[in-house]
């Protein structure tokens, strides 16, 4: 009988796991490099996979360069995150007819099945908060549950951390504990190149036993181990998240908002890359007739000045005021709102903020300036 | 979906029995479900009025009307609710909701009670006052001061007329600029608040208006004794889903849709003090 225990899966029958989803109905997406930066999108095979790319962030910077090995997953996260697949950027909630009486709705197509390789313990726990957000209070969201349900997730435990990395700060990684149905872990040296395979879920269990693979050794799950370890101990960096509540809360009238909003560019690009951030647009598109129209969910950005429209003019004017929402509902709000931090640590924010702004460099700024007497 | 397994994204068909004007450029309308009655609400909540392919647009609940019907109270200011005010009699409308918590009647239950409303503020506060006259004798004193730009801009005559007749409730009412032989206040509705002669240990204030009158108004109450923890007030914010998906209504860590729209005044992240927030 096929165990379903922890396999060694040599590096280059990752295969085999394609084969195994995709014959169970599963289009499998995942990380793939595309204009210079590694994106995610649907895979055909392993050999789609960025093979021996890695990734060098910092404060408003990017490159992807080659590294002269085969790693399969060595560079951390793009600017994608897995939201663009359960919470799109553009989706259609119903469409409606005019008809005799008013007009008659009818919903959208059933989403697809789809499985995601490659999710980072960050995101990971990114796609737990959203599901929060989306089917965690009295009024469930449909369709982000409908396409939820049918995720099959492959994560890989985090082999390198990236400049703009502070997981460990925000207790989510770089080890997938919970929420995926396989585990990775990629072991490569001068000797070796294998994945260790985990499961998570009754659905993994069923995948791994079917992997034509042998059991995995103590030796193996200790050099994974080893190497988890090594990839917390090198945290690009840290954001203190004591009485993060209190602090941002009670600072609302810090001067730190307005020098930050003398480098922000309003641009909204933090609110797109952030995995967690879940404002949106609702619109109606109507035919030029009037006999149809598609009501449209896309994303929206808390730093544009039409998100607080009101009869009596916008709430929320200024940059520095749009700048304190965001961090302030990021990091306290969502506390409230939800049970937990609405920032995971990806970074991505820091990274593909054009002038490079740092919340963790904020956050120690606001946090100095309080203490200050 | 909601707790009733429907989808709070759809809107259900509605139509519009009764549309009449109230001032130059406000309007109200009875309507109800295609089918059936409209749903119960509480005073203070509020509906996702959509105008198929224009748009959906958040507004009070004014009351009930005739035969399973209620009352919306609407201020033509913008692209929906314009196109709202032109349309006929029969009209079918979607309809979300209802929405966000209420007032607190049951609070409010032994209490004297103060009513401070601005402008179209009346229109949410109306379903209260109707409430409170129907099970007047739970309540202690009830005062209301209703504050409006002109004498023109009055909502609800016949309703201020008989409150004040029937229903031992004792109402002022200012106007910012009075029309020759206006008999009644002159001023902000703040002025006015002094000359209630409210006993701050037994008496709670509910307060709808614009953001600065409310503010103001808190003042006032204030310095006639009244504690946070003892006022309510409506918030407004921009609306797009109402149940908690958009963002769009955040102030501070609560969601005006789904947490308010009504707030204890202590509650109130920021207590309306922090502009911008
Ligand atoms: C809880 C609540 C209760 C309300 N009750 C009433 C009421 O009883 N009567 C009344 O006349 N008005 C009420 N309003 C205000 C009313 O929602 C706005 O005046 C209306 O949305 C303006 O839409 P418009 O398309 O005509 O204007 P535009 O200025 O052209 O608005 C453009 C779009 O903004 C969106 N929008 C969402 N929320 C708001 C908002 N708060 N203010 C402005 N635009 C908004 C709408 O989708 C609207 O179509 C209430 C608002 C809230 C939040
Ligand atoms: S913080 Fe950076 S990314 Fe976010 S809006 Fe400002 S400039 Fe754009
Ligand atoms: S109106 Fe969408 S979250 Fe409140």
């Amino acid at each position: 009988m096929a165990s379903n225990g922890p396999k060694l899966l040599p590096a280059a029958q990752l295969d085999a796991l394609f084969d195994a989803l995709q014959r169970r109905g599963y289009a499998v997406v995942g990380p793939r490099l595309r204009d210079g930066a590694i994106v995610y999108d649907e895979l055909k095979s392993m050999a789609d996979l960025p093979i021996g790319w890695h990734d060098r962030q910092g404060p408003g910077r990017y490159r992807v360069e080659a590294g002269g090995d085969r790693a399969l997953f060595g560079y951390t996260v793009g600017p994608q995150s897995w939201k663009k697949y359960l919470f799109p950027p553009h989706e259609t909630l119903w469409r409606g007819q005019r008809g005799e009486n008013g007009f008659a709705i009818e919903p959208p197509p059933p989403p697809p099945r789809r499985a995601f390789i490659g999710v980072r313990a960050c995101e990971l726990q990114a796609i737990a908060v959203q599901d929060r957000v989306f089917t965690g209070g009295a009024a469930v969201d449909s369709r982000y549950a409908a396409r939820r349900k049918e995720i099959f997730t492959v994560a890989v435990n985090c082999g390198v951390a990236g400049a703009t990395c502070f997981c460990v700060s925000m207790n989510s990684g770089p080890r997938a504990s919970r929420g995926f149905d396989l585990a990775l872990t990629e072991l490569l040296d001068a000797q070796r190149h294998d994945l260790l395979v985990e499961a998570g879920s009754d659905a993994g269990a069923e995948v791994l036993a079917e992997l034509d693979a042998p059991s995995a050794a103590q030796a193996d799950h200790s050099q994974a181990d080893a190497l988890v370890a090594a990839t917390a101990a090198s945290m690009g960096r840290q954001l203190d998240t004591t009485e993060i509540r209190a602090l941002l809360y009670g600072n609302a009238e810090s001067p730190r908002w307005k020098a930050v909003a003398e480098r922000c560019v309003s641009c909204g690009n933090c609110t797109s890359v952030c995995p967690t951030c879940f404002c949106s647009d609702v619109q109606d598109v109507t035919s030029l007739d009037g006999s149809t129209t598609e009501r449209e969910r896309t994303w929206a950005s808390c730093f544009t000045q039409s998100f607080t429209h009101m009869a009596g003019g916008s709430a929320r004017v200024s940059t520095s005021s749009r700048y304190r929402h965001w961090l302030t509902h990021k990091l306290a709000g969502w506390i409230d709102q939800f049970g937990t931090s609405g920032c995971v640590g990806c970074g991505r924010c820091i990274t593909w903020c054009p002038p490079g702004i740092d919340l963790t460099e904020e956050i120690a700024a606001l946090r100095a300036d309080a203490e200050k007497p | 979906m909601n707790a009733d397994g429907s989808d709070p994204w759809v809107p259900q068909p509605w139509r519009v029995r009764d549309l009449r004007r109230d001032t130059s450029d406000v309007f109200s309308m009875q309507m109800a479900p295609l089918e059936g009655v409209a749903p119960p609400f509480k005073p203070g909540q509020f509906n996702m009025l959509y105008q198929f392919g224009q748009g959906e647009v958040a507004i009070s609940i004014s009351g009930h009307a005739p035969d399973g019907g209620i009352l919306h109270t609407v201020r033509a200011v913008g692209a929906v609710t314009r196109v709202l005010e032109q349309i006929a009699p029969g009209t079918v409308l979607g309809v979300r909701g209802p929405f966000g918590n209420g007032w607190p009647v049951e609070e409010l239950r032994g209490h004297d009670v103060v009513i401070v409303a601005g402008g179209l503020g009346l229109a949410p506060l109306r379903p209260l006052i109707e409430w409170l006259a129907l099970h007047r004798a739970d309540y202690g004193r009830v005062d209301i001061i209703y504050g409006a730009r002109k004498p023109a801009d009055l909502l609800y005559p016949t309703d201020i007329a008989r409150w004040q007749r029937d229903c031992n409730i004792r109402m002022r009412v200012t106007v910012d600029n009075a029309s020759p032989g206006w008999p009644g206040e002159i001023g902000a509705v703040t002025h006015l608040v002094p000359s209630i002669d409210l006993d701050p240990a037994k008496t709670l204030a509910v307060v709808c208006g614009p953001e600065v009158m409310m503010r103001f108004t808190v003042l006032a109450l204030q310095q006639e004794g009244m504690e946070q923890s003892a006022i309510y007030l409506s918030m407004e914010r921009h609306m797009q889903c109402a149940v908690g998906y958009c963002g769009h209504c955040f102030y501070g860590p609560h969601f005006i849709c789904r947490d308010g729209p009504v707030f204890r005044f202590d509650r109130l992240h920021g207590g309306l003090i922090v502009p911008e927030l």
